[in-house]
């Protein structure tokens, strides 16, 4: 069967089940049940600490095909997935599901457990390194499932995903559960990817390299949803915690993006006070948020919030001023886990605060601008974000489907060749986040704008930015790099992608 | 012409292709190619590196590239620049 945006699915995928097509991007938005808990009060001892482990994995009565979750606010300095998928391979554990926030290269020896049995499915937010490669590959026995960040907490919310045991690495706990990551050698800022994990798992494990007398204020995650603790020598690597320095770009091309982006925003009228904004980490995204703030300095104006993964440059904005408050759902260097210890306006947000569909509001419905990346757009404007141009797993939506649903105009900002792959295409090699909800491109060779979006068509053209139909980009592209041979797939469905609703937007297929 | 001396032209870095030419045995040009877009334009490049050798008149060669994701134009002026430092043209 063919979904909405005509991508080809399979009506059941072995290892998934039946397959709900997208329909649009608002067409499931709402109602779901929450599922109920089942919780068992525990008065039998004043300390929740364990001796190993595999002492843990025991009492939670961990068996052959239980799903056990992860988070990644230890993003590539992450111990805590290997450490645990060790040990529930030791004890002879098979056929599990890990059901992570999102995967790094870190996670390599994930893949030995996909090859002999121990793993055989994964969901994800994002997947980048040796796993997505061997994914790609079908090492995999179950196809995985491409999740977004909202996406992920309506699914645990609802019981769509059930998680059996929820693993929490945590910077610093104290005795009987409670959790920040504010403080401790592996200290990562916000524990904001675990919120529904804690919540909905059966069994919530902290795992931990700093256990600190009771109470660990300011406490993010709370005793009362947490069974046992684990202390470790390290849960991380802080190295790999935070990213390097995110710099704005010195790239001509992309501070030009940059710049035609933050002239877009102008046109749009949406530079006032109580302006709300997300940018990403990127050197080009960094960039945009320069030559914003620029403008917001020039017509003197406040804006209510900036949202997403915190970087030093936001801080700098929010202590200056330009923002009354940050919305953090992932600290990307130490500058924002300083701020957040010291700014009470760096707020928390959990992940179904921040993008979930089917929740009373979510952050995203309140950002009148997102910046966007892409690996590749469409004519039809959908981005793929979640393969590469050579089909292979290296990405995923993270944050990106919720933010261009939510956002009033959501941006895209990519070259428009890189490495001789035209990023315009006539069709995406996978549809992460769909057309309809994308409303700009800008790119160092001109500006497209969603047809859809005759009104912000009108205020591009009127403030004289160089704006081409996306069918000029691509020509403009193709003339320069070729017209590129297509990658050949096989049959085998190795990766699902849903949108946040929990729908197919499409699949991957092996390499 | 034949390339009697090796010699090299371009980096190996993301939008540009390193060429390394060296002399062949036989009467025929032969190319190695490795390419972050060999799947995509593969073909392409090779046929660019094969036109640009017959432009100057070589007809035997052995050329060895890694791409990066350069544009035709670059692999030309890559290709061009490495028969010159062989002293061909």
């Amino acid at each position: 069967m063919r979904n909405v945006l005509g991508r080809e699915l399979p009506e059941r995928i072995a290892g998934y089940g039946e397959v709900r097509p997208f329909a649009g991007a608002f067409a499931h938005a709402g109602e779901i049940n929450r599922k109920a808990v089942k919780v068992k009060g525990d008065w039998s001892s004043p300390n929740k600490v364990l001796n190993s482990l595999g002492e843990a994995l025991e009492k939670c009565g961990l068996k052959d095909g239980m799903t056990v979750s992860f988070h990644h606010h230890l993003r590539n300095g992450d111990y805590v997935l290997n450490m645990v998928l060790d040990e529930i391979a030791r004890q002879g554990i098979k056929d599990i599901k890990v059901a992570a926030s999102s995967i790094f290269p870190i996670h390599q020896p994930l893949v030995r457990h996909m090859e002999n049995g121990v793993v055989t499915g994964l969901y994800a937010g994002y997947i980048s390194g040796p796993v997505g490669e061997a994914v790609s590959q079908g090492v995999l026995k179950n196809p995985v499932v491409m999740q977004t960040h909202g996406g992920r907490a309506r699914a645990i919310e609802s019981g769509e995903l059930h998680i059996d045991v929820a693993f929490i690495a945590a910077p610093t706990c104290d005795e009987y559960g409670n959790m920040n990551g504010l403080e401790g050698p592996s200290a990562c800022g916000v524990l904001t990817y675990p919120a529904a994990d804690a919540e909905y798992a059966d069994k919530v494990i902290a795992v931990t390299d700093n256990l600190v007398l009771y109470p660990a204020c300011p406490i993010e995650i709370t005793q009362e949803q947490v069974d046992y603790v684990v202390e470790v020598d390290s849960i991380g690597d802080s190295a790999g915690i935070v990213s390097g320095t995110t710099r704005i770009t010195s790239d001509p091309a992309g501070l030009k993006i940059a710049e035609s982006a933050a002239q877009v925003i102008k046109a749009s009228g949406l530079l006032m006070d109580g302006f709300s904004f997300q940018t990403g980490a990127g050197g080009t995204s960094l960039a945009v948020a320069a030559y914003v703030k620029e403008m917001m300095k020039e017509k003197n104006i406040q804006g209510s919030f900036a949202a997403g993964g915190i970087t030093e440059y936001m801080v700098e904005m929010l202590e200056e001023g330009f923002f009354r408050t940050l919305f953090d759902g992932q600290c990307f260097d130490l500058k924002a886990v300083e701020s957040l210890r010291k700014n009470k306006n760096h707020q928390r947000m959990s992940m179904s605060m921040y993008g979930n569909p089917c929740n009373k509001g979510a952050v995203v419905n309140k950002l009148d601008v997102m910046i966007l990346g892409a690996t590749e757009v469409d004519l039809d404007f959908n981005v793929n974000v979640t393969t590469n141009s050579n089909g292979l797993l290296m990405g995923g939506s993270g944050g990106h489907s919720d933010t261009a649903a939510g956002a009033t105009l959501a941006v895209v900002v990519t070259k428009l060749i890189r490495k001789r792959f035209p990023i315009v295409v006539d069709s995406v090699t996978t549809v992460t986040t769909p057309g309809e909800t994308v409303d700009v491109l800008v790119t160092e060779r001109g500006i497209a704008v969603n047809p859809l979006r005759q009104d912000v068509l009108e205020k591009v053209k009127k403030a004289g930015l160089p704006v081409k139909t996306i069918e000029e980009l691509k020509e403009i592209a193709e003339k320069l790099t070729g017209v590129p041979e297509k990658v050949e797939f096989k049959d085998k469905v190795v990766a699902v992608i849903e949108y946040r609703d929990g729908t197919v937007i499409d699949v991957v297929r092996q390499l | 012409m034949r390339i009697t001396k090796s010699s090299e032209a371009g980096k190996q870095e993301a939008n540009d292709i390193f060429i390394w030419l060296e002399p062949n045995e036989k009467e025929e040009i032969e190319i190695k190619l490795e390419s972050v877009v060999k799947l995509q334009f593969g073909k392409q490049i090779e046929k660019v590196i094969r036109e640009t050798l017959a432009k100057l008149g070589v007809t035997s060669a052995s050329v060895t590239a890694w791409d990066g994701g350069a544009l035709d134009y670059a692999i030309r002026a890559r290709v061009e620049t490495a028969v010159r430092r062989a002293g061909e043209v």
